[in-house]
């Protein structure tokens, strides 16, 4: 079983279908009689939507309905929600503005979604919609999340005075000033964590089907998270009861955070198809992808280190203003706060933390969790800070880390966690050797004989995974428990169908879920199905995001296998005559202890159905088992990555010359998606750090809204990576998973500024670092041009 | 509405069509190849690479109308049944894909690549060739690689020329 | 995309006739711009007039002293034609760095010189190696021939046939991309030929591709890299946007002619 089980290599089982074609997308579905819809959005990031006229619209050819705000209020749709509620420092509860999917009076941001045409064709409805006439009353704006809350600001939402949403805190602020005041030396940055556009290559997508006949509804979705998209537009939204609306997450094309959120789209899909009787489809373009998709980071952060007198790191105080966007996206409070804060101690014995969190209303895209959620913008902190500390203190940045490491587990933090296991010395000390650390002189001496400049970057991050214990989540606001279903069906002929509440849309669950049934069930991986994204087969489950499939997901799986194996052994027993007790059930046979006597997983899988031999009275027939998995606690991977970048001075542009990633995380189940996961994270990470900018104008327009003005990733800005692993177990699932979906979009934007930084000899550098921001930062800070 | 006609994957095809039509339009809509993505609206990702006349383009910036007569092939071409083409082939083995969406496109332009550049890639060539896809997943690692491999394997291989 | 007649022009002549009998008419060569415009609903036309099959405008050939481009050469026939190769091979590398090879293999020089982008990179090779566009009713000089920012000497009902290149003693072309739309942030053509130097520059003016005079007097008495040394364009003038100021255009225009003039020999 090695060639398939816990920690081979193997391919995928999903591959076959994509690389014909074959797949299976949102926009591939066609439903009979399916008509089109074109959402007509705000030109205006604030605007009071005086009057829509639709009449000329609903006249034109091939339209089959123009429907607004004010029909969807008439048909009692609710509003979108924000599902984890925080709590200001003065105890008030955040101030959610109500969100309704298509706008009512007022439009918050370029893209809010004021009206649609369905069509019988995408043309027809586009024509349309050119002949709607909303009047607008155009209103100031304000998109910087630092001047959302002062008074020349203009106030989006009644409920939200000065656009403050909440006034959030976290830690001892008294025991920090306190050791701050007392520190040798103390290190200060103000930090802009730049705004990020997700950018999934498939586009977001959804048909909306209702049928008459059963008065029930279907919804295929580009989703993460399919059960909860049918809880919130059920119990929340009100399309339609939660046992009337099935939703079909069918293969999704990536979604790195922004396709865990419940969107307008999909609700008026749903609304719409009752309303025209007709199948509904919506797909996005990549340009309307910009202002309709969720954003993520967008911090701006000031933040102070203290040191004592050998280095050691006394106390972090940290103060952010975080940009929500127009409207409270579905987890958008959770992600400065709780999946931010949290993770302030880095992989630091830090004493004393305190984080003060503003999160504002602006006139932009509603900004929710992408890729790290959080815990990027926390790693660049931490990680920024200890860098230009060991700098400013004169120190080795790999001593100072060295120094501070937290070594004794369990380890409390200042800031909730309890780190329960790792080793970062050993994920150091692996990458110094494998980034040859000690030949670094020598290379940027070389750069510098052919006039280039030359800089390392560390980032020794740590994250939360697995999210999270449920009762841990709802005792600090989050409005849904984050445990995992699964279900493990064995069929009469032996051959097993998995049924997980998690979902893939790209991670490859359908080996690495049937690579552990394998290996737990003796069975070839070939006859094991993964099944995942339907409503109507998966009974329940929260989805994927957070690096949790895994570490949560597979653990469900796990404990439903250990039902079957227990109920197995019962069937067993009647089959080979012998006391349950006496059944060992290994490499997929089960034996009598002591004997030669044993039953091959076929035939007793084949008797549990037949119940031959044994009566119903005795013991149930059938081979099915359910689970549901809490996690004890959070995972907490954790590693070391070492960037080494080249900088040509004249033009600013930054290569990067190695890549250097050892990772904890834990059990690995299928190391070659382990380390696909790693080369994506960091892609996206070199991504914010290089390249990425979400830029808002003055006026609230998004500048660079679509691919020809923002900056992807493409395989030549990129090198070819180096990655390993160390392992420590997690001890508080039953496989050790940790988890490894985020781990490079956290590390790299820090080793990528830490490098760039270095080789230019200033700290004066915001992300992204463009050729053009790189070439400014050297010509500021050139020699002889100081006074200028 | 104008008539087309061009050739799909080696079979003849009519029809009427609005002149709008884009090519890979055609391809999803009419003739329900839905391997062929649409990832952008401005010629940027690549996912949407077709063959026209044994070259790669962008099936999303070409009418229909303008490939009249075009033998067009695409990702549903490759494969002979069950086999994979090399190319393919290399994607499964070197993980080169995660979710799949711009794999057709980074396939069909890997082919094309190793028509133009032959069978022996090296790194540098493999990433700027790759200048008009767009991977989110990968980070291009593995896309590099299995180029690599599946080019090697093209020139080894009996249906080297399967996708032309 | 609205929605527009498609006629499939047979000859020169019939496109030339059609652009002048029908209602806003547009002509379409590859379609790398025009078609992701008029997806955008930027662009309306009533009448799109498909050049793609128009036989022998997409011939390459060495006209005594010069290299003669058919308007409906891809950029991938340009950038591999071993014409083109031998005599001005830097026409040829710029040729491959426009787009990405999809693009290549649908785009066209007519097309690109029509349109003249200011961030396109052929409008540079024309204007730095001193090219003749020919068209249906006359010869243009490169020099007269770009207007301004998408404006063109071009009158409403002619088309563009050939793009004639004088071969130069050197050149070479350096080409700075905008890392999103990989289009021309900056990109210097510098041409040494018999009678005069020229350094011609797309993407950083504000009105399209000029000349640099001060470079090529520089560069007249001695063409090396160090004959730039201290020598810069004034930001005035200079293109600024998200992707680079005018300061930082006028900077990279220094490098890239540098550059160039190395990379020339």
């Amino acid at each position: 079983m090695d060639a398939t089980g816990i920690g081979a290599a193997v391919r995928r089982k999903e591959d076959f279908r994509f690389v014909t074609g074959k797949g299976q997308y949102t926009d591939d579905i066609h439903r009979p009689g399916e008509t089109h819809i074109h959402f007509v959005r705000s030109p205006h990031a604030h605007a009071k939507i005086k009057s829509i006229d639709t009449k000329t619209a609903k006249t034109m050819p091939g339209v089959l309905a123009v429907l607004t705000g004010a029909e969807l209020a008439d048909d009692k749709i609710g509003n979108l929600i924000c599902g984890w509620l925080i709590h200001s420092k003065d105890g008030s509860p955040m101030k959610m503005a109500p969100h309704p999917a298509l706008a009512r009076g007022k439009a918050c941001y370029v893209g809010d979604p004021v009206a649609v045409v369905v069509a019988e064709t995408l043309d027809a409805a586009e024509d349309a919609a050119e002949k709607i006439a909303v009047d607008y009353e155009v209103l100031p704006a304000v998109a910087d999340p630092a001047e959302a809350q002062g008074s020349g600001a203009p106030q989006i939402h009644e409920i939200a005075p000065a656009n403050t949403i909440y006034q959030w805190q976290l830690g001892d602020d008294k025991a920090v000033a306190e050791a701050l005041k007392s520190a040798k030396h103390v290190t200060r940055l103000h930090i802009v964590n730049n705004r990020l556009v997700p950018n999934a290559m498939e586009p977001r997508a959804a048909i909306g089907d209702y049928d008459a006949g059963n008065d029930s509804f279907t919804l295929w979705n580009t989703t993460q998270n399919p059960h909860v998209a049918r809880l919130v537009i059920s119990a929340f939204v009100g399309v339609a009861p939660e046992h009337k609306l099935r939703v079909i997450a069918p293969d999704v094309g990536g979604g790195f955070g922004s396709k865990i959120f419940i969107y307008p789209e999909e609700i008026v899909c749903l609304w719409a198809s009752k309303k025209v009787g007709r199948p509904v489809k919506w797909v996005a373009d990549r340009t309307e992808a910009f202002i309709a998709d969720a954003h993520g980071r967008d911090h701006v952060t000031e933040a102070e280190m203290g040191f004592d007198a050998d280095g050691r790191i006394t106390a972090l105080k940290v103060k952010t203003i975080a940009n929500i966007g127009g409207y409270m996206s579905t987890f958008s409070s959770s992600v400065p706060t709780y999946l931010y804060a949290t993770l302030l101690s880095g992989q630091y014995d830090i004493p004393h933390i305190h984080c003060e969190v503003d999160a504002v209303y602006t006139n932009t895209v509603p900004v929710d969790a992408y890729r790290g959620a959080g815990r990027p913008e926390a790693t660049f902190v931490v990680e920024r800070l200890v860098e230009v500390g060991a700098r400013e203190l004169g120190l080795d940045p790999a001593e100072l880390r060295r120094k501070n490491f937290i070594r004794k587990f369990p380890h409390q933090t200042p800031v909730i966690m309890a780190y329960d296991e790792g080793d970062y010395e050993a994920s150091l000390k692996k990458a110094l050797e494998l980034a040859d650390h000690k030949g670094f002189a020598r290379r940027k001496r070389e750069s510098e004989r052919r006039g280039r400049l030359r800089g390392i970057g560390f980032s020794t991050y740590i994250e939360a995974c697995g999210l999270a214990p449920s009762q841990a989540a709802g005792s600090l606001g989050a409005g849904v428990g984050l445990w995992e279903s699964a279900e493990v069906r064995v069929n009469p002929t032996g051959s097993v169908e998995v049924l997980t509440g998690s979902h893939s849309h790209g991670q490859g669950h359908e080996t690495t879920f049937a690579q552990v049934v394998a290996d737990r069930l003796g069975i070839p991986i070939e006859n094991i199905a993964v099944i995942h994204g339907d409503t109507d087969k998966v009974q329940f489950g929260m989805g994927t995001y957070g690096s949790r499939s895994a570490a949560v997901g597979l653990s469900a799986v796990v404990k439903a296998l250990d039902k079957i194996e227990a109920k197995a052994k019962k069937v067993a027993s009647h089959l080979l005559e012998a006391a349950e007790n006496d059944i060992v059930f290994k490499d997929g046979k089960f034996t009598v202890a002591g004997t030669d006597k044993s039953a091959g997983w076929g035939e007793v899988a084949l008797q549990a159905y037949v119940a031959h031999k044994f009566a119903g009275a005795q013991l149930e027939p059938g081979l099915k088992e359910g689970a549901f998995y809490d996690p004890v606690n959070f995972t907490f991977p954790a590693g070391c990555h070492i960037c080494e970048v080249e900088i040509d001075p004249e033009t600013g542009i930054t290569s990067i010359a190695h890549w250097t990633a050892v990772d904890d995380f834990g059990t690995v189940i299928n190391p070659m998606i382990v380390e696909g996961q790693v080369h994506g994270g960091i892609a996206q990470g070199v991504g914010q750090a290089l390249l990425e900018s979400a830029v808002y104008n003055k006026d609230g327009q998004l500048v660079n809204g679509s691919l020809m003005d923002y900056v992807m990733p493409r395989a030549d800005n990129l090198p070819s990576f180096t990655i390993d692993t160390t392992v420590t177990k997690c001890p508080g699932n039953p496989l050790g998973i940790k988890g490894c979906g985020e781990a490079g979009a956290i590390a790299a934007p820090a080793a990528v500024i830490n490098a760039i930084t270095d080789a230019i000899g200033s700290e004066d550098l915001a992300m992204p670092a463009t050729p053009q921001t790189v070439w400014a930062a050297i010509e500021k800070h050139r020699p002889g041009r100081m006074a200028a | 509405m104008p008539a087309v006609k061009l050739t799909v994957n080696g079979k003849p095809v009519t029809a009427d069509v609005d002149p709008r039509t884009l090519l890979v339009q055609f391809l999803r809509e009419n003739l329900r190849l839905t391997g062929t993505h649409v990832g952008c609206d401005t010629s940027q990702c690549g996912a949407c690479v077709v063959h026209v006349n044994g070259k790669a383009v962008k099936s999303c910036t070409l009418l229909v109308l303008t490939a009249d007569g075009a033998d067009v092939r695409t990702i549903e071409s490759l494969a002979n049944g069950d086999k994979l083409h090399p190319m393919q082939e290399a994607f499964r083995e070197n993980h080169g894909l995660q979710c799949g969406f711009c794999t057709p496109g980074m396939i069909m332009t890997a082919v094309d690549m190793v028509n133009r550049k032959g069978n022996d890639l090296d790194e540098k060539t493999i990433r700027e060739e790759l200048e008009g896809n767009l991977c989110r997943c990968t980070g291009y690692h593995n896309i590099v690689k299995a180029i690599a491999a599946g080019a090697k394997a093209m020139g080894g291989g009996t249906q080297a020329q399967a996708a032309e | 995309m609205y929605n527009f007649t498609y006629h499939r022009a047979t000859g020169l002549r019939h496109a030339q006739n059609l652009l002048g009998k029908l209602d806003d008419p547009k002509l379409l060569a590859g379609g790398m711009t025009l078609l992701p415009t008029m997806k955008q609903r930027l662009a309306s036309p009533a009448n799109l007039i498909d050049l793609d099959r128009l036989e022998g405008l997409s011939a390459i050939e060495a006209k005594g002293r010069s290299v003669v481009i058919g308007a409906l050469a891809r950029h991938a026939d340009v950038a591999n034609s071993a014409t083109v190769g031998e005599a001005i091979p830097a026409l040829a590398e710029l040729a491959g760095m426009i787009g990405d090879p999809a693009v290549r293999h649908r785009g066209t020089i007519g097309g690109s010189v029509a349109n003249n982008d200011p961030n396109a990179d052929y409008p540079a090779a024309c204007l730095g190696l001193g090219a003749t566009i020919i068209t249906t009713k006359r010869k243009i000089p490169a020099d007269e021939f770009f207007k301004g920012l998408f404006e063109t000497a071009l009158e409403p009902d002619e088309i563009i046939a050939k793009v004639s290149f004088p071969i130069p003693k050197k050149a070479a072309y350096q080409k700075f991309r905008n890392q999103a739309s990989r289009y021309a942030l900056v990109g210097v053509f510098v041409a040494k030929r018999p009678s005069e130097i020229r350094v011609a520059v797309t993407g950083a003016g504000s009105s399209g591709v000029f000349r640099v005079p001060s470079f090529e007097e520089a560069l007249k008495k001695r063409f090396s890299p160090k004959s730039l040394e201290g020598l810069s364009v004034p930001p005035d003038g200079m293109a600024s946007d998200i992707h680079g100021s005018a300061e930082y255009r006028a900077h990279l225009i220094g490098v890239l002619a540098r550059r160039a003039v190395a990379a020339a020999g």
